[in-house]
């Protein structure tokens, strides 16, 4: 193990299009990008850990440490690819995840769909037995209905059982002995429960979240075992750890069980890649930015950590639009997705409005200007005609682009209903998606009650670096960082993630009944589940312990998590709870209510390994001109039209040296935009620092 | 280059001022009392120009208010006077005939002023919890009866809140600390939406909205003009009964339908209840509106000139057009039938557009929960008093290509609330909450199923409740031969009958069962696709002898 006495570390991510592989070796780094197969995931796995291991001029088994995150939960629950599975819910509440919350996501179309439930009704049972909300026994489990049911499933194929009874999260004995029968009487069917898989309040939430886990439990235990013994087979005998959703790092025999927290870890894994970024240049405060080829990914960073939250949705079916999609319901990297990436193809409606997005070309055929057969213009087009790109270097002179192409699709879709040129439409569309996302980033921002003019951005992803001194222009961010690497942000970030896990658990509490002692053993539980899941990767050293309460008004809707002291609770901190709630009310709202009782719903622990620390990148002084090779003309925004723009390979470029805006900085996987009113400047640790002119001294 | 440049910019602006909008009506769910705003989204907010006109509204929101405010908002400025308008103001009222058609609902309307000029207004509607009187529930017989009456009056004046008019309304509803909390939070919500349109016009170097008033006025405009030119003109008439309070309700309607636009006559329409069912022209022109648009051009953004062209006239008087001092409280449940009438005209030139009849009325249900006197709580629990209000949705109608959506909100906007947070709120069990089977009307595609919900007290306790149910006496029709809806059942678990509107009270020891109606079905029966015959009975959302009988197979 090791290698010249340092740690080997590999983070592999696999995304819709590419496997990206990077090893870390002290500071040394080693990456490659592989296609990823769908029909054997785990053999790019192994493809690109042989590759990068070579390039490294290591064995495999000197690797010390494998973190892997995958898009294949995600998508199992996107392409509906799972388990034949059975739910066994009280009865009465057998139509619950598909009833929904009875509402349509859009107002004015009369002919919305409805997404399907993920277990459909005929393979919903239900048992009589009822938990009231108080945790009381309402009625007895009809124990010898369970059975019945456990041999019926079993008799007819069912590979995977989810049980969900209401008010669990309070009482969870019913589902615990059903489970017991279950596996007693179907010794070989896998079971999940949801006061383990996600004990929170409200029943939608937490079956179908349950159920997502029955749903792809067989699927992802498969994989995960496959993985580590070919992982084995080829020499890398070390120990694997998964990237959760939450951005911490989770054992495999966890995750088996419980694979609904690998769901969105990629994208996770980003957001704690910028969080690393921020660390090593002192920044408290960053907006992270993630934009591919199909979506972008918005996400606030404080202090150094990604927000979270405690429920989600995925497999969004109408536009991205809140609402039509599935709530899963535990601990999640806080972040805005929305389809608005590279490939995202534009139009005009019916109102002459320019619409780009979610729709997307992909990689087949792609834009227009891949000359793949694509005739409909995507936002690649349209930052060619404006001279972003280079039609004769991009991704590394790999493919040739033809800026014609793009020009009758952009006039075809865009400029003839509108009557324009192919160069006020390639202006439209990216106008449009700029503002798409930084609506996206503002609407973010104000659900946190943050204001964005006192944050920096952090841009990775293939197209990210394009658009985002425009999207800085637009949010008012005077600074922006583009790190070295950023075409495998995430499989990086995930090196960078600690060992730790949140535990989530819906106990009501009115303040005016606050009882000490109940909030000090609903946190124990909890802090004890979340140590003893950080434990399996961190068994000694100090864990930080982060409690929260999820509170509001008696009355509201909308709870605010406020994050209490670390000690245990005091039977007069009744008052201290009060404050801490009305301070942050007051933040987010104005100013707090009076007269009012506070309720809590929910109650949560994280505890996480201490990461390592950073070595921090002092900022460099300004230390004359990078090399200008040539010019072209490239479309400012904010001038209105086509300026002279200065070409600079990002390779040239030394720490100090400075490039004044327009310009482009080019690299093999992307370019990075530099506007008339902004200058970079690289950095120590190869991070590009682009800030407006008059602060660049 | 320029002019066109110009007209992508607007477009950003307009878009931009939705997203205002959006923020403005966010900030109202998250911090509302009241549970149909933070539960159902019964709010509103949107941004006008200097005479009153809607530039841009939130889609977050009911239909209800839905054009509503945009006609309020004119109100505003008329009753107020253009020279009564300062900065710092804040205005407000729960007309229901100048509002949005109940007490109940607050408008607040605040003036935006940049460098000393007034540019346009912010307004918004929210449902309160409470406004005094009789409460939530149909049963005044006067209006009067119903709350208290704030006429349209500054909330602010020049920056000061009128703390004489806020202690008034204090003392005149319940749960006031509550109430006053809404209050704020819905002069909040305008001043969140002025700080960005603030920064949007420093963004974009503007002092006025004049200009682009007019890209979206014009645009908006001819989007809807060049839809409406498509239609066949001609008039168009429907009628559908309701079971009303006490007697039957007839609902007409007359569509005149010409390239310049569709007039809306309710002529015929059964005249006014003595009970709060009521409903305010401007409520009816707010559903209606939302019913033709739907229909007629749905993806166009809601403003000034693209709801011009709708127009709506019902006779003074009539249950649609109620009189002041009439009760209103409870305007919704025909509000909620207006598209369904509408609908019914359009499917005679769009008959391949409009959906059947659904249940359309919200069941929305009032449970008022007591100890019984000397009881006592289960062990580890405690005897109290709560209000508690739940909203259940029936099935919708079954769409032209498409199966009705099974217990789903059609055309309320409203989300049904967690089971379990409802428990938590006070002491009831709800024992059941599902789909009805067999509801769905039968069809060529089938209406969507009601659902079933039986709630019980907890130990030690009974419960009232205010029923305002309907489609019981009347269900929800189908469409070009497709059969109704089954229509709605309130009664008992021991099947003792209950009365769909008003306040009853359910027996100590029994439980309350509601059995919502289904949607009308489309098109013939016989001809529905057989594999779809089986899938529903395979999904139990109807049995085998239901199906052989409906379709023949």
């Amino acid at each position: 193990m090791t290698h010249d006495g340092k740690q080997v570390r590999l983070g592999v991510d696999i995304g819709g299009t590419f496997t990206d592989v990077a090893m870390e070796i002290g500071p040394e780094l080693f990456s490659t990008k592989v296609l990823t197969d769908y029909s054997a995931l785990e053999q790019a796995i192994l493809d690109g850990v042989t590759r990068v291991a070579g390039k490294a001029g290591i064995g495999l088994g000197r690797i010390d440490l494998i973190i892997h995150g995958t898009t294949l939960a995600t998508n199992a629950l996107i392409e509906r690819r799972g388990a034949k599975t059975a739910f066994l819910t009280t009865r009465g509440f057998r139509d619950v995840i598909e009833m929904r919350a009875e509402n349509r996501f859009e107002q004015y179309d009369l002919n919305i769909v409805l997404p399907a439930p993920l277990v459909a009704r005929n393979n919903r049972f239900d048992v009589a037995g009822r938990i009231g909300a108080s945790g009381r026994e309402l009625q007895p489990l009809d124990e010898a209905k369970v059975a019945e049911f456990a041999r019926n499933v079993s008799a007819a194929g069912y590979e995977s059982i989810a049980i969900g009874f209401i008010h669990s999260y309070v009482n969870p004995a019913h589902e615990q002995r059903a489970r017991e029968i279950v596996e007693r009487e179907a010794p070989d069917l896998s079971v999940s429960i949801s006061s383990e898989v996600s004990p929170q309040m409200r029943e939608f939430e937490r079956f179908n979240t349950v159920c997502s886990n029955a749903f792809i439990r067989p699927l992802m235990e498969g994989y995960l075992s496959r993985l580590v013994d070919r992982l084995k087979d080829i020499g890398a005998d070390c120990p694997v750890f998964m990237i959760h959703s939450g951005g911490g790092l989770i054992s495999v025999e966890t995750a088996a069980a419980f694979p609904v927290r690998l769901l969105e870890s990629g994208p996770a894994g980003g957001a704690i890649y910028a969080a690393d970024v921020a660390a090593r240049h002192g920044l408290n405060r960053i907006l992270s930015y993630d934009m591919g080829g199909t979506t972008a990914k918005i996400c606030l960073v404080e202090d150094f950590t990604p927000r979270t939250a405690r429920t989600f949705e995925v497999a969004r079916t109408y536009r991205f639009k809140k609402g039509s999609g599935m709530p899963i319901s535990i601990p999640v990297i806080e972040m805005v997705e929305i389809g608005a990436g590279g490939g995202s193809l534009a139009h005009v409606d019916g109102m002459r409005q320019i619409r780009v997005g979610p729709e997307s070309a992909g990689s087949e055929p792609g834009p227009a200007c891949y000359q793949r057969g694509g005739e409909r213009p995507a936002v690649t087009d349209s930052d060619l005609v404006l001279g972003k790109l280079d039609p004769m270097n991009f991704a590394g002179g790999e493919i040739k682009l033809s800026a014609e192409k793009s020009a009758v699709a952009l006039i075809d879709h865009v400029g003839r209903g509108l009557n324009w040129d192919a160069e006020n439409a390639a202006v439209g569309v990216a106008e449009v998606v700029d503002e798409n996302m930084a609506a996206a980033a503002r609407v973010h921002a104000v659900e946190n009650g943050k204001e964005l003019s006192e944050f920096t951005m952090i841009a990775f992803g293939g197209a990210a670096p394009l658009h985002a001194n425009r999207l800085c222009e637009k949010l008012g961010i005077d600074a922006l960082l583009v790190p070295p690497g950023a075409g495998v942000g995430s499989a990086i970030g995930f090196l960078r993630a600690p060992f730790g896990y949140e535990a989530v658990r819906g106990a009501y509490m009115k303040l005016s009944q606050y009882d000490a002692a109940r909030v000090n053993s609903v946190l124990q539980g909890l802090e004890e589940e979340s140590v003893s899941v950080a434990r399996a990767g961190v068994p000694e050293g100090a864990l930080e312990i982060e409690r929260k309460a999820y509170m509001r008004y008696v009355g509201q809707g909308w709870e605010i998590p406020i994050i209490l002291p670390g000690s245990a609770l005091k039977p007069e901190d009744r008052v201290h709870m009060r404050g801490l709630f009305e301070q942050e009310y007051e933040r987010l709202f104005g100013s707090p209510l009076t007269g009012l009782d506070i309720e809590v719903m929910n109650w949560s622990v994280k505890a996480v390994s201490k990461l390592f620390p950073v070595e921090r990148a002092a900022r460099v002084l300004v230390d004359g001109s990078a090399p200008i090779n040539a010019t072209r003309k490239i479309f400012d925004a904010r001038v209105s039209g086509f300026v002279e723009a200065g070409i600079v390979n990002r390779c040239d470029m030394t720490p100090g040296t400075t490039v004044s805006g327009p310009a482009a900085i080019v690299e093999a996987e992307t370019t990075t935009i530099v506007t008339a009113a902004f200058a970079a400047t690289m950095q120590s640790d190869g991070c590009l620092l682009v800030r407006k002119k008059e602060v660049v001294q | 280059m320029s002019t066109d440049f110009a007209d992508v910019h607007f477009q950003i602006m307009w878009n931009r001022l939705i997203s205002v909008v959006e923020e403005q009506a966010l900030t109202l769910v998250r911090t509302a009392f009241s549970t149909s705003v933070r539960e159902a989204g019964d709010l509103s907010a949107g941004v006008f120009d200097r005479e009153g006109r809607m530039l841009a509204q939130a889609v977050t929101g009911t239909p209800g208010h839905v054009n509503a405010m945009a006609v309020a908002v004119r109100n505003f400025i008329q009753v107020l006077g253009e020279d009564n308008i300062f900065e710092g103001d804040v205005y407000f009222t729960n007309d229901p005939w100048k509002g949005t058609g109940h007490l109940l609902d607050f408008t607040f309307v605040t003036p935006v002023f940049r460098k000393g000029e007034l540019v346009g207004f912010f307004a918004c509607t929210a449902h309160v919890v409470d406004v005094g009187g009789r409460g939530f529930g149909p049963d005044a017989s006067e209006v009067y009866e119903e709350g208290i009456f704030i006429p349209i009056t500054k909330f602010a004046t020049r920056g000061e809140v009128d703390q004489s008019l806020i202690n008034i309304i204090r003392h005149n509803v319940r749960e006031a600390d509550q109430v006053i909390g809404d209050l704020h939070s819905l002069s909040a919500c305008n001043y969140i939406g002025h700080l960005r349109l603030m920064d949007m016009m420093d963004e974009f170097s503007i002092d006025r909205l004049d200009a682009l008033r007019d890209f979206i006025f014009e645009n908006s405009r001819r989007a809807t003009l060049s839809r409406l030119s498509a239609l066949p003109a001609g008039s168009y008439f429907n009628e559908m009964d309701v079971d009303g309070y006490d007697i039957p309700i007839r609902m007409q309607v007359r569509l005149d339908v010409s390239p310049d636009g569709v007039h809306a006559d309710f002529e015929g329409t059964s005249g006014q209840s003595a009970l709060g069912i009521n409903v305010p022209l401007i409520y009816t022109i707010a559903y209606c509106g939302y019913g033709l648009k739907c229909a007629l051009a749905p993806e166009i953004p809601n403003n000034h000139a693209s709801l011009e062209p709708f127009t709506v006239a019902a006779p003074v008087g009539c249950i649609l057009n109620a009189q002041h001092p009439a009760p209103v409280a409870v305007r919704h449940v025909l509000g909620h039938f207006i598209p369904d009438a509408v609908l019914g005209a359009v499917s005679q030139f769009l008959p391949d557009v409009a959906p059947a009849e659904g249940a359309s009325a919200l069941w929305n249900i009032q449970v008022s929960v007591r100890p019984i006197p000397g009881a006592k709580a289960a062990a580890g629990e405690r005897l109290q008093s709560a209000e508690i209000l739940m909203f259940n949705s029936g099935g919708s109608g079954a769409r032209p290509t498409l199966d009705g959506l099974n217990a789903t909100a059609f055309p309320s906007g409203v989300h049904a609330m967690s089971v379990e947070a409802t428990e938590q709120v006070g002491p009831i069990t709800v024992w059941r909450k599902e789909f009805r089977e067999g509801s769905g009307g039968a069809g060529r595609l089938r209406g969507g199923l009601g659902q079933v919900v039986e709630i019980g007290a907890n130990e030690g306790h009974e419960f009232h409740i205010k029923a305002m149910f309907d489609r019981v006496r009347n269900p929800a029709r189908g469409r070009q031969g497709g059969r109704p809806g089954a229509a709605g059942v309130v009664r008992l678990d021991d099947e003792t009958p209950m009365q769909p509107k008003g306040r009853q009270k359910v027996p100590a020891g029994r439980r309350l069962v509601l059995e919502l109606p289904g949607g009308g079905g489309f098109g013939n029966p016989s001809e529905r696709d057989p594999q779809a015959v089986e899938r529903d009975i395979e999904l139990g959302y109807l049995s085998a002898e239901q199906a052989a009988g409906e379709h023949g197979k």
